[in-house]
């Protein structure tokens, strides 16, 4: 009875978004590849695909939590997001700050005494996170580094690559 | 009866000023840290060892290339501490363990009241407002007492020159980022944000937070809120700390309540005590001279007639 109720909520809801703005819907289809880490420096940008992780995941809500109005599974999450409607942006980065630690995002955190949300992750956090803890725990992705994102040529330089092999300083005091 | 009074007053006022140093050092004490200063929280439960802050640590302070390179694995088969070529280290700990291994990264903890600064004579050590204690090389005179004082081990010496002693240790990159209000280069490039920056009282709280949350992830205790009087790094663990090479044995009194005490009766026994003490030996001297003279005056009129 009270899963019939949702139904008719989210049909309201998303009948008042397609009255107030017929956009939110046209942005609705799901990609099939995103293109992630597009300015990556030390690491190369490359494919994510989307669709066999949905074919395999099945769950939006395992990666996209209570954004596209799918059944919210945590048990922490419910208490809150039990009944939320899909939100107009579901990417990673429409919530997930790219600089989290940025003195104007700090300001911004302090200054909103209201937020629930303090401890939320920004996005390289959120998504190596999100990736290598599903990835470790089904134990069928890759988990290495350069295993999604090949290291650039400056990202060699950075690691210092070319040293590898070399006697760690206290192999030799032995 | 003058003299006694005198004597009375001496040791009235030398007391007086002797507990009046002692309060105020114990006032001290109570000191939790700049009000508006930065620091980093980091939950070891999210680490997954792949060195990119030692990489980071490296370029920033324009460090030497290291031994080995920052993806070689083989430098977690010894415990590492940081040196004058590496500011910060990661550590591997419970490598049998079933939950998988634990990496804890090493640093300077930039300690509410370090140790270093409180060791150094020549006051090489400043703890910023923004959290940082930073450390001025042309001052030192390179006594290495702040190698010895740091309960962290974090200072490395730097050998190499002889006659330009320099210790060189983690300073929050505060030349470069910190007193911009950026973070550390370490927490900017962790990708699993195992690294939080922001203010150390909210990361104190945002550290209860997290055990509240998910209390089986973590012990229920932040190491650095407490330990020798705070620290501007804090650390979450999925075990008990003494498994992951912490110091559990730390009191939370800061390192300088131990010298406290004695360092604030430096000034009053270098200033009082020469002063009372000589006017003691002035005075007895006086009083034997004094008697002395009488006596063999009174000797010399008794052998007069």
């Amino acid at each position: 009875m009270s899963s019939y109720k949702h139904l008719i909520v989210a049909a309201l809801s998303i009948g008042a978004i397609s009255v107030s703005s017929p956009a939110a819907l046209q942005c609705a289809p799901v990609p099939d590849s995103i293109t992630l880490n597009p300015n990556g420096k030390l690491f190369s940008p490359f494919t994510f695909n989307h669709s066999k992780h949905i074919q395999s995941i099945k769950e939006c809500a395992d990666c996209h939590h209570h954004t596209t109005g799918t059944l919210v599974l945590d048990p922490n999450c419910v208490r809150c997001h039990q009944n939320s409607s899909p939100t107009a942006v579901v990417s990673c980065k429409g919530c997930h700050s790219a600089t989290p630690f940025s003195p104007e995002t700090l300001a911004a955190k302090r200054a909103d005494k209201q937020r629930y949300h303090l401890d939320k992750m920004g996005l390289k956090g959120a998504m190596h996170q999100n990736c290598i803890g599903c990835h470790t725990k089904v134990g069928n992705g890759p988990t290495g580094c350069q295993d999604c994102h090949p290291r650039t040529k400056e990202g060699a330089a950075f690691y210092s690559t070319n040293r590898k092999g070399a006697k760690p300083a206290h192999a030799e005091e032995e | 009866m003058k003299r006694r009074n005198f004597l009375k007053a001496c040791l009235i006022g030398g007391t007086t000023i002797a507990l009046g140093k002692t309060n105020k050092g114990y006032a001290s004490g109570s000191f939790e840290g700049y009000p508006e200063a930065m620091g980093v929280l980091v939950d070891t439960t999210r680490c997954i060892g792949c060195r990119s802050c030692e990489a980071a640590c490296n370029k920033e302070q324009k460090l030497p290339e290291p031994d080995t390179s920052f993806d070689d694995p083989s430098v977690f088969e010894h415990d590492r501490r940081p040196t004058a070529k590496a500011y910060t280290v990661v550590n591997r700990y419970q490598k049998e363990q079933p939950s998988g291994p634990v990496y804890r990264k090493v640093q300077c903890n930039h300690c509410n009241e370090p140790a270093c600064l409180t060791s150094c004579f020549v006051n090489a050590y400043t703890k910023t407002q923004e959290g940082a204690v930073i450390y001025n090389s042309k001052v030192c005179v390179g006594c290495r007492n702040c190698m010895i004082a740091c309960p962290f081990n974090a200072p490395g010496y730097d050998y190499d020159s002889a006659t330009n002693p320099v210790v060189k240790k983690c300073i929050l990159c505060y030349d470069t980022r910190l007193k911009y209000g950026r973070p550390p280069a370490c927490v900017e490039i962790c990708p699993q944000e195992a690294l939080t920056f922001g203010h150390r009282a909210d990361l104190i709280k945002l550290a209860h937070e997290r055990i509240r949350a998910t209390p089986d992830r973590y012990v229920d205790h932040v190491y650095g809120e407490k330990e020798v009087g705070g620290t501007s790094w804090l650390y979450l663990a999925p075990v008990g700390f003494d498994k992951l090479g912490f110091d559990t044995t730390l009191s939370n009194d800061p390192i300088i309540s131990n010298v406290k005490d004695f360092l604030g009766m430096v000034p009053m026994v270098l200033s009082i005590w020469p002063a009372l003490f000589s006017g003691i030996h002035l005075l007895c001297k006086n009083q034997e001279h004094g008697e002395h003279g009488h006596d063999t005056d009174s000797n010399q009129e008794d052998t007069k007639p």
